[in-house]
């Protein structure tokens, strides 16, 4: 009973960090159709700015949550700015340029910080269930998962920002008839995205490896799960990583951790042949 | 005197030629003066750039000691590295380069087992002598290349007995998912059963697994004594840091075979890395003279270099127990030199006296059991000129001269 709670909660936990990788991803690839291929490295610079604000002495919670964010969000709005707004509409010029920005980072980052980083320790404890020990910050993860998934649903479905946000996505032109600037508007989100991804990278600093390359531990689920939940932001990327999550999961468990992955990538493929919209191209149309 | 165009290139064509020809013979019929070329491939960049660049320091203050001390047979040292990114194709490519291009008298490099595995057949096809300094799962047998790092007779043999000891009789294997992770589990699960230990599970993790949940849950259930790692790379180090904050640290002792060679201690927590066991040929902790002298040359040179671990002093070691066969030899010829360093080269480096063993060509070397403390590791068992027994078991190139492949080591359980 206590080790199939214990496994229910991996599995709650495997889906939650990877919606909270995806929905930055999922921001920036679902509504401006730019193959962000640098995602795995503003995962990275979160987790930087993190831990070196924590070491700087800022409280870790503030580092985690307030810095991570805000630090990529910015560098975000420059790499619009400078590079991607001239690639909007051209998706295989925009994976090219930010491919070349993925190693442009890692290669800033190696030469600024080295190749180890001192980390943080992980904040809160374990706890545990029968004789099970899991810690306090799986469920953290949880929650600051379920926190986002609200944030950004709210922000897109009954803000005027995501109103404007969601109609510029599907026809910017008739919105700057009605007197939109859609560059604003792709500025806005894009930068939006990247900060939702550097919370995420902030929030996993603290039961990770910090080096320069662990990005790209993370980005080829990321597409996955990004293509595999479809258009919808929130329905189809909860959907598609609470899938991935559990069979990646509970593969790792009943099997090794190489038959998890596995598992994993053969049933993306499956996914993709069945459902080639994705999951919310089929079964939760026109939802946020 | 009128002189023709065709006149006036012809003579001072063949001036140049006769005013070049001192160098141009010398270059290529004497060559007295002529640095010695080393080649170097290690990565500086990439995944495993954290290995690298410490032993990029070691082998350039090694080249620069050797030209402040003259050279060797008076002629000076060139060192030719090049950075191979972590990318096994680069390091086909480089390798190629340094026997064809640069024609490099010796080559030391390579770090990861796939990588050597990808560049050992260049040097053996063009001829050019090999050293390969990093500790490794062992097996290599080969007459144009030298193993100068500890294998797992020389480390994990002690480690298993002493970790179960300090724990229990049934163990826990976690193991990176390439030639290196699995051939040493391999080994760990041979030294357990040798010990009467017994193994409750060999687990192997692709180098890009980064949560350790469904493993920690496995390993609560399976209830072992003792775990021990032969994870890899800076993804794995994420097991560490989630064992802690599941509360598990303490409850279970780990022992591990790479844990601590890339600068770990210092950067996870001093909560999560206390009282890991790990054993390896050298710890920037010892205090012989020797090893102090190193660490502060590097460490004046390069006031921020990372830990000097294990794979720094090898390499380090590893050049000059080359430089030690070339003075015996007298020549740079290959099989002169090879022939030199079969017969029995030591050279008292950083972790103690290193011996060439002819017959396998890795190193009988000194090893040292230890567990961290506050990030720094606390020596707490020394194992003089322990043999690479492991190798010797399966190689013998005195016997076998033309023998050229990698043994595995084959458990029957």
């Amino acid at each position: 009973m206590d080790l199939a709670a214990i496994v229910a909660l991996n599995v709650v936990n495997g889906a939650a960090s990877l919606f909270l990788l995806c929905l930055g991803l999922a921001i920036i690839f679902g509504m401006m159709r730019i193959i962000n291929l640098a995602h795995g490295e503003f995962v990275m610079l979160g987790a930087y700015a993190a831990v070196i604000a924590a070491n700087a002495g800022i409280n870790i919670w503030i580092s985690m949550l307030v810095v991570a964010p805000l630090v990529v969000g910015l560098f975000g709005l420059v790499v619009e700015r400078c590079l991607v707004r001239f690639l909007y509409g051209r998706l295989v010029d925009s994976m090219l340029a930010t491919w070349g920005l993925s190693l442009l980072i890692i290669g800033l980052t190696t030469t600024i910080f080295g190749n180890t980083m001192q980390g943080v320790p992980t904040p809160l404890g374990g706890f545990a269930i029968g004789n099970y020990r899991t810690s306090w910050y799986t469920l953290f993860l949880l929650a600051v998962a379920l926190g986002m998934m609200a944030i950004v649903y709210a922000v897109l479905r009954y803000t005027r920002f995501g109103l404007i946000a969601r109609a510029v996505m599907q026809n910017p032109d008739m919105a700057a008839v009605l007197g939109v600037n859609p560059a604003h508007i792709y500025m806005a989100t894009f930068s939006l995205g990247a900060a939702v991804t550097g919370l995420a990278g902030g929030v996993l600093a603290p039961v990770s490896g910090i080096t320069p390359v662990m990005g790209s531990a993370y980005v080829a689920k990321a597409f996955i799960t990004v293509v595999g939940g479809g258009a919808a932001i929130i329905s189809g990327t909860l959907s598609a990583s609470g899938l991935f999550g559990f069979i990646n999961q509970l593969g790792a468990y009943f099997t090794t951790p190489v038959y998890g992955e596995v598992i994993l990538f053969l049933s993306a493929i499956v996914l993709i042949r069945i459902l080639p919209q994705g999951i919310s191209g089929r079964f939760f149309k026109g939802t946020v | 005197m009128p002189i023709s165009r065709r006149k006036f290139i012809k003579t001072s064509l063949s001036a140049t030629a006769a005013l070049a020809s001192p160098a141009i013979s010398t270059r290529y019929a004497f060559g007295s003066d002529d640095p010695i070329k080393v080649g170097s491939l290690l990565d500086q960049s990439g995944a495993i750039a954290s290995s690298g660049v410490t032993m990029v320091t070691a082998m350039e203050q090694g080249v620069a000691e050797i030209n402040e001390a003259g050279g060797l047979l008076g002629r000076p040292l060139q060192l030719i590295q090049y950075d191979t990114q972590s990318n096994i194709q680069l390091y086909s490519q480089y390798a190629q380069q340094l026997a064809l291009k640069d024609r490099v008298d010796v080559v030391h490099g390579g770090i990861t087992s796939a990588s050597r595995e990808a560049i050992r057949p260049t040097f053996d096809r063009f001829q050019v002598l090999y050293f390969y300094n990093v500790l490794y799962e062992g097996g290599v047998c080969d007459r144009n290349t030298f193993c100068t790092g500890t294998t797992p007779a020389q480390t994990v043999e002690k480690l298993v007995p002493y970790a179960m000891k300090n724990s229990g009789k049934k163990a826990y294997i976690l193991a990176a998912d390439y030639n290196y992770g699995q051939i040493t589990a391999k080994w760990m699960t041979k030294y357990m059963q040798d010990n009467g230990g017994e193994v409750l599970s060999v687990d192997f993790f692709p180098l890009d697994v980064t949560n350790f949940g469904p493993t920690i849950s496995k390993i609560q259930a399976a209830k072992p004594d003792l775990i021990l790692s032969a994870l890899v790379g800076g993804n794995h180090v994420s097991f560490y840091r989630q064992w802690e904050s599941a509360g598990m640290k303490g409850q279970i002792p780990i022992a591990s075979t790479t844990f601590g060679l890339v600068n770990e201690p210092s950067t996870v927590d001093a909560s999560v890395s206390a009282d890991i066991y790990g054993c390896y040929g050298y710890y920037e902790e010892l205090d012989t003279p020797e090893s102090q002298a190193f660490v502060q040359k590097l460490k004046k040179r390069w006031p921020d270099i990372p830990y000097i671990s294990e794979l720094t002093a090898a390499n380090y070691e590893g050049l000059f127990l080359w430089a030690e066969g070339v003075k015996k030899a007298g020549s740079l010829d290959r099989m002169a030199v090879i022939e030199a360093l079969e017969s029995g080269i030591t050279y008292k480096g950083p972790s103690g006296d290193v011996t060439l063993d002819g017959v396998t060509h890795h190193t009988t070397r000194n090893a040292y059991l230890a567990q961290v403390k506050d990030r720094k590791w606390n020596v707490l068992e020394t194992f003089k000129a322990v043999q690479p027994s492991d190798t010797a078991m399966v190689c013998n190139l005195k016997d076998n001269p033309r023998d050229n492949q990698q043994y595995v080591i084959d458990i029957d359980s």
